[in-house]
């Protein structure tokens, strides 16, 4: 068979059954992009240096730049489009929109995906585990501050606490 | 968008299977675990195999068994996260979960195996760079150039190891096991590292890492120190290793292994000889100290000056040390 | 001003934040239309070489393979600056840098792409390289243009305001430093990425991650031969600029052109490695400042020298050697200050604007000699920059106006939140904080939009219009680009206080040259300031519509109306009022369709002299830091572990979006000081050491340290509300105050930027053995300058016009 013909996968992509056919050379992150249309999964450096392309497989968090479209096969993808609870955003997304997180948005769902992960396995992270479960997605615009009081607020507001961000957070100090 | 270059791709679901499709490919083949080293150096053309074979759904390669009292085997496949977060690799090898702890990232540990990385290809500013780049300068010799820029009087090229498993497991004496159609055979982690950037192992392409094996833990104690720029992501530009074994006050055996600045991991027997049959107290401690930074001749091919890094091979060998005194 | 406001200072969600929060956002590269093509682009992998020969054929030939250019298909040049359009969209007889472009394809999908580039035939004949600033002050030949001042030198500047010398002769303490600020880039997260359509009527689309979509429209109206009105240009939201997608760009040329040629969409998007060959980002700058200063610290003159390392194309650069000179006289008095500054050109990627664009090196200079100034004189480093800070509402030696000035308060509550007084001591037998642990100090400020446009021309900086529909609808249109700083936000927060409705309420529609009318772009921290002015004129004219129409109809007088809560109503009957919509079908019952414009320019400059254009501003921002390290003597490592920093908002627009500024800005100068650097290996073709975001070190989430921040809102008359910048200004601080604290932890001196850990470690080691402690360029290159053209300060009676030069008596 020429290398170039495609390969045929199943796998769960964001709850739903997907069927796709693309080259055998393709990563996870060409196949979500190209071929399914859902460029909601970004790319910075295709290299694993930097962490946008992160989602969810399986639960756990990858590259989808070093994985191969054709390792999917039988799996359970989750990218930043299945993040909501159909019109109900993540209570993650709701906090990295309204405390601004999200700066120019690109690392976003990377992040998301990469806390999300991290919540499940720890509703209550401190501070320093939150920074090292994050520590693989670079950010160049919020010097990371405004993400981890995003993570800390929805943590709260998963674990059912009615929590608000602090006032120096938003205002400053006095 | 850095993509691969084309190639024919197997997942096989036994290890027959696997060595069956790897000895039909001959050179043109290559196994992959997590991906994490391979697709890099696929994307930038450093290696071009036309059949690539997946060595994650072997069962074999996927289990941890044992405990630090039997000694412990841990398949090849087993991912960095979940050596992390294994109780009893933190229990009786807490050595082993936490130099995994400090390699890469979160998400990358995710994807790579143990396997992959002792197996890590050898790494160099020269040579860990995308094909428009290496044309730049001519290319290398460790890959289609006849030149090692690091030291281009040599005829020897300098990548280095960079992995932060490597001089852990030769100093804890692992062993690692490999099948083939051949057959089978075992190696103690010491002796698979050739001092060779570009055939920096002494296995064949063709056999398949099943397994390492980690002695029992009766009597010794390891630990290990990296350094590096950033906390995440980057690769060790030096690690240091030790390993002690103790008779009530005394050492009675070490082993004091150099990682990150030469083609394959460093033993530095004068360190050891300035511990053994001495308590673990300051002096001796500085003495071995002294003596990996005697030995430690990394080259100006990773990150960091390296005369600098040169110096911290003092430092952290004694950081290394002065962890076992606790 | 100070009416109760709704909007204004609250901190509410960014309009577009939860589409970047679900992936709905559509970046550049997510653009996918119907029968695109993918461009890839073959680079030099040489420094420098003239190009005998292009071979296109073998590329041609494969199938996939629609379109190959080269140069010359590009034959007009362009570039940002009038004065510097030295750029082709890809080379024709020259390369200048490994990366700089030659050749393009364009085919059915990437991977033909690549393959095809691949088969390009280039035939080089390489010349000799030119690679530091040394070689190129000195060297002439080979040149790497043939336009400049002089050989290599790009441009020279020479300015002397009041008599320097004069200055000195008075001062109590003169000192001379040197320091080095190496190079360093923007990297945003997003990869440059393009797509252009051209259509059946022969007009072209381009959508691009572009900071500046009208210069990118100006520059492709130039190279492409078509007519402007023909050409329209979408700036995609950028996933991070920072400066870097402020140029016009080789691949936004090229898709364009093989739109044109082939009849189908085509799509570009860079690599990293690509992405680190637009460059453009901060310039390596070498420094020597010469400070006169009396007992008690006040400043009698300055004469400082840059010398920036352009790259390969000029770029923003002459105004970046400006900009190394300009800012030094905004926070402390400087009653006569002299400025020389050289560009060179080098065979590597071109420098151009980052975050600060050309102050972060001289700052970090002042800074830091105003540390060892302070220890020299024993004055507290609080106390020498806090007892001289130029005055509000003056002018300074070289012209700037100064309008509010809210740097004494930064400092103040910086020195306060730090314990700065209980924990610093100059004398190191008696120190307050253990060996190894340091606090250092540092101020500065920033422009809020150049005074002057980039061309010449007496329009507006920004304008808005705004389209008022009977449905209710409030629509927002503006040529302004955001970033992800937030400007379609503040459009929208501004225009909704005015209006008093809610700012969700509002369509914001920006960046699109065909759509909106022109804002310059998002650079030099002008946006908030101009867009934001240009948006409430927009908005009053659309409120006075409004007002009018509904007074009639109420029998109300307008001045007692009031618009809140989506309401017109009578302040003094507040149920006597109508919705707003329903004021809005009144407004376009009586005038007709409701759209009303508003636009700005800044005021004029007082400076008239030449080279008086880079510096101007409508306000400037202040900002103070306190940074707090910990230094292993043993190791040289460095750790940043605490920033204190206030900064002088003006006033927050939102200060949860200030806050984020600060917190970026902070992180950005951290990296800039403790580990980004673009280096290249001059003894192997000048080959960047190492593009990729791997080995470019910038910091992770372990690197990042506390910040405390302090908001001081003292609004500016000239700023919207108030406001002025926060983008750009919060970072300038940090670089210094780290190297003041590493000073006060292990008492070395490392005059150049990055410090790493090596170079804290040789200085440790140096002054253990009795020498210097201090890490740094010891000289500058010998340049001839040319006389400077003098300007009398505004002190001394100038008018802010150049001397006539008269003949020297010797």
């Amino acid at each position: 068979m020429p290398l170039h013909s495609k390969k045929h996968i199943h796998f769960t992509l964001n709850g739903e059954q997907t069927e796709v056919a693309f080259a055998p050379h393709k990563t996870l992150l060409e196949v979500l992009r190209e071929d399914l249309n859902l460029t909601g999964t970004k790319h910075g450096c295709e290299l694993g240096e930097c962490g946008t392309c992160a989602l969810l497989v399986d639960g756990r968090s990858i590259l989808s730049c070093l994985m191969l479209g054709l390792d999917a096969e039988g799996r359970e993808v989750k990218t930043i489009e299945g993040m909501a609870n159909g019109a109900e955003l993540h209570p993650l997304q709701q906090t990295f929109a309204d405390l601004g997180a999200a700066q120019c948005g690109y690392c976003s769902p990377g992040f998301l995906l990469v806390a999300e992960e991290l919540l499940k396995k720890s509703p209550n992270p401190t501070r320093g585990e939150i920074q090292e479960a994050l520590s693989g997605n670079l950010c160049r615009c919020t010097g990371y501050i405004k993400i981890y009081e995003a993570v800390e607020l929805a943590a709260a507001r998963m674990r059912g606490e009615e929590a608000e961000l602090p006032k120096e957070s938003i205002f400053g100090l006095d | 968008m850095m993509r691969l270059p084309k190639f024919d791709y197997h997942v096989p679901q036994t290890i027959a299977e696997a060595v069956k499709i790897m000895g039909d490919a001959g050179p043109a083949g290559q196994f992959v675990a997590g991906g994490t080293d391979l697709y890099p150096n696929m994307k930038r053309r450093q290696q071009t195999p036309k059949i690539v074979i997946s060595v994650m759904r072997l069962q074999e390669l996927n289990q941890i068994t044992g405990d630090g009292t039997s000694g412990l085997c841990i398949g090849a496949s087993v991912t960095l996260t979940e050596i992390c977060e294994n109780p009893i690799i933190n229990r009786d090898y807490p050595v082993v979960a936490k130099a995994v702890r400090t390699i890469s990232t979160p998400i990358l540990r995710n994807m790579g195996t143990i396997g992959g990385n002792l197996l890590l290809d050898t790494r160099c500013n020269y040579y860990d760079q995308n094909y428009e780049w290496r044309k730049g300068i001519n290319f290398c010799l460790k890959k289609d150039g006849d030149v090692c820029w690091v030291a281009p009087g040599s005829s020897k090229c300098w990548a280095v190891q960079s992995s932060d498993l490597v001089p852990v497991m030769v100093a804890i004496g692992a062993k690692l096991r490999f099948v083939s159609t051949l057959g089978e055979r075992v190696i103690d982690a010491a002796g698979l590292y050739n001092d060779d950037g570009i055939d920096y192992l002494r296995k064949r392409p063709d056999e398949l890492l099943v397994d390492i094996q980690l002695p029992p833990t009766n009597g010794w104690r390891a630990s290990y120190q990296k350094l590096r720029r950033r906390g995440a992501f980057d690769f060790p530009v030096l690690g240091v290793a030790t390993w002690i074994a103790t008779d009530s006050d005394a050492v009675t055996d070490a082993r004091i292994v150099l990682g990150g600045i030469a083609p394959s991991p460093v033993e530095i027997k004068e360190a050891a000889k300035a511990l053994i049959g001495n308590a673990l107290t300051d002096e001796p401690i500085k003495a071995a100290a002294e003596a990996a930074y005697i030995k430690a001749r990394p080259l100006d091919n990773t990150d960091f000056v390296y005369q600098w890094r040169k110096q911290m091979a003092r430092q952290y060998t004694l950081r290394a040390l002065r962890d076992l005194q606790s | 001003m100070d009416k109760n406001l709704n909007i204004i200072g609250k901190p509410f969600r960014k309009v577009d934040a939860r589409a970047k929060c679900v992936g709905q956002t559509k970046f550049a590269d997510d653009i996918v239309l119907p029968r695109m093509l993918f461009c890839k682009m073959l680079r030099s992998h040489l420094p420098h070489a003239l190009i005998k020969s292009i071979d296109v054929s073998k590329a041609l030939a494969l199938p996939g393979v629609f379109a190959v250019v080269t140069g010359k298909d590009f034959p007009i040049p362009y570039g940002i600056l009038p004065v510097s359009q030295d750029e082709h969209a890809l080379c024709i007889d020259k390369v200048r840098f490994i990366g700089d472009p030659v050749a393009a394809v364009a085919a059915i999908d990437e991977d033909v792409a690549f393959d095809a580039m691949n088969l390009i035939e280039v035939e080089y004949e390489p010349l000799n390289t030119i690679s530091t600033i040394e070689e190129a002050a000195l060297i002439d030949e080979p040149r790497i243009h043939d336009y400049g001042d002089s050989g290599n030198v790009h441009k020279k500047v020479s300015l002397e305001f009041g008599n320097v010398e004069e200055g000195f002769a008075e001062a109590d303490l003169v000192r001379e430093d040197t320091f080095f600020y190496e190079g360093n880039t923007h990297l945003p997260m997003e990869q440059h990425a393009a797509v252009a359509h051209f259509d059946s009527d022969g007009k072209i689309t381009l959508w691009s991650s572009t900071q500046t979509p009208h210069y990118v429209h100006r520059a492709l109206a130039k190279v492409l031969g078509l007519p402007a009105s023909h050409i329209r240009v979408i700036a995609t939201p950028n996933g991070g600029g920072f400066g870097g997608k402020s140029d016009p760009f080789n691949h936004e040329v090229v898709v364009c052109k093989l739109a044109m040629m082939t009849g189908r969409p085509v799509k570009v998007t860079l690599t990293r490695e690509e992405v680190f060959y637009c460059h453009r980002g901060r310039h390596p700058v070498l420094m020597k400042i010469k400070t006169g200063v009396k007992n008690d610290g006040a400043i009698t003159a300055m004469h400082f020298e840059s010398y920036l390392d352009g790259g390969a194309y000029g770029s923003y650069g002459v105004a970046s050697t400006f900009y190394t000179g300009a800012l030094q006289t905004v926070t402390y008095d400087v009653p006569r200050y002299k400025f020389q500054g050289l560009r060179v050109f080098t065979n590597k990627p071109p420098c151009g604007p980052k975050r600060g664009h050309g102050t972060p090196q001289p700052r970090y200079g002042l800074e830091v000699q105003l540390d060892k100034i302070a220890e020299q004189l024993q004055l507290d480093p609080v106390e020498i920059r806090r007892n001289h800070l130029v005055a509000p509402n003056t002018v300074t030696a070289n012209y700037l106006r100064i309008g509010s000035m809210g740097l004494g308060t930064c400092i103040d509550k910086v020195a306060q939140g730090s314990r700065w007084s209980e924990r610093f001591s100059w004398d190191q037998n008696n120190r307050k904080l253990p060996f190894g642990k340091g606090i250092g100090f540092a101020c500065s400020s920033y422009i809020c939009g150049a005074g002057l446009p980039i061309y010449w021309n007496n329009m507006p900086q920004s304008g808005v219009q705004l389209r008022l529909d009977r449905q209710g609808g409030v629509c927002v249109l503006c040529g302004s680009t955001d970033i992800g700083q937030g400007s379609d936000s503040i459009l929208a927060y501004i225009v909704a206080e005015v209006l008093g409705i809610d700012p969700f309420d509002i369509r914001v529609v920006t960046a699109d040259t065909d759509l909106t009318p022109v804002d310059l772009g998002s650079y030099s921290s002008r946006v908030t300031l101009m867009t934001g002015n240009a948006a409430i004129q927009a908005a009053e004219r659309a409120r006075e519509l409004l007002v009018m129409a509904v007074a009639e109809k109420l029998g109300v007088p307008i001045e007692n109306l009031s618009l809140a809560e989506r309401r017109v109503f009578d302040v003094e009957n507040p149920e006597v009022g109508v919705s707003f919509a329903e004021a809005i079908v009144l407004a376009e019952s009586k005038f007709g369709t409701i759209g009303t414009v508003g636009s700005y320019t800044p005021p004029r400059s007082p400076g008239k002299f030449k080279g008086s254009g880079v510096g101007p501003s409508p306000a400037y921002s202040y900002s103070a830091a306190v940074a707090e390290v910990d230094v292993n003597p043993d190791t040289g490592v460095v750790v940043v572990e605490r920033v204190w920093i206030a900064h002088d908002i003006g006033r927050s627009i939102n200060p949860m979006l200030v806050m984020g500024q600060v917190e970026g800005s902070v992180y950005m100068g951290l990296g800039e000081i403790l580990m980004e650097e673009m280096v290249y290996r001059d003894n192997r073709n000048v080959v960047h050491k190492f593009p990729s975001m791997l080995e470019y070190k910038s910091p992770t989430t372990m690197e990042m340290c506390d910040v405390k921040t302090y908001l001081i809102e003292d609004p500016d008359p000239n700023g919207p509300y108030g406001a002025k910048e926060v983008g750009q200004g919060p970072l300038l601080p940090i670089p210094p105050a780290v190297a003041n604290a590493v000073y006060n932890a292990v008492g070395v001196r490392i005059d150049e930027v990055p410090i790493t850990p090596e170079k804290v470690l040789r200085a440790l080691k140096d002054k253990a053995r009795g020498r210097d402690g201090r890490y740094g360029p010891d000289s500058v290159p010998p340049v001839a300058w040319p006389e400077p053209l003098r300007v009398l300060t505004p002190s001394e009676g100038g008018d802010g016009s150049e001397m006539p030069r008269v003949a020297v008596h010797s």
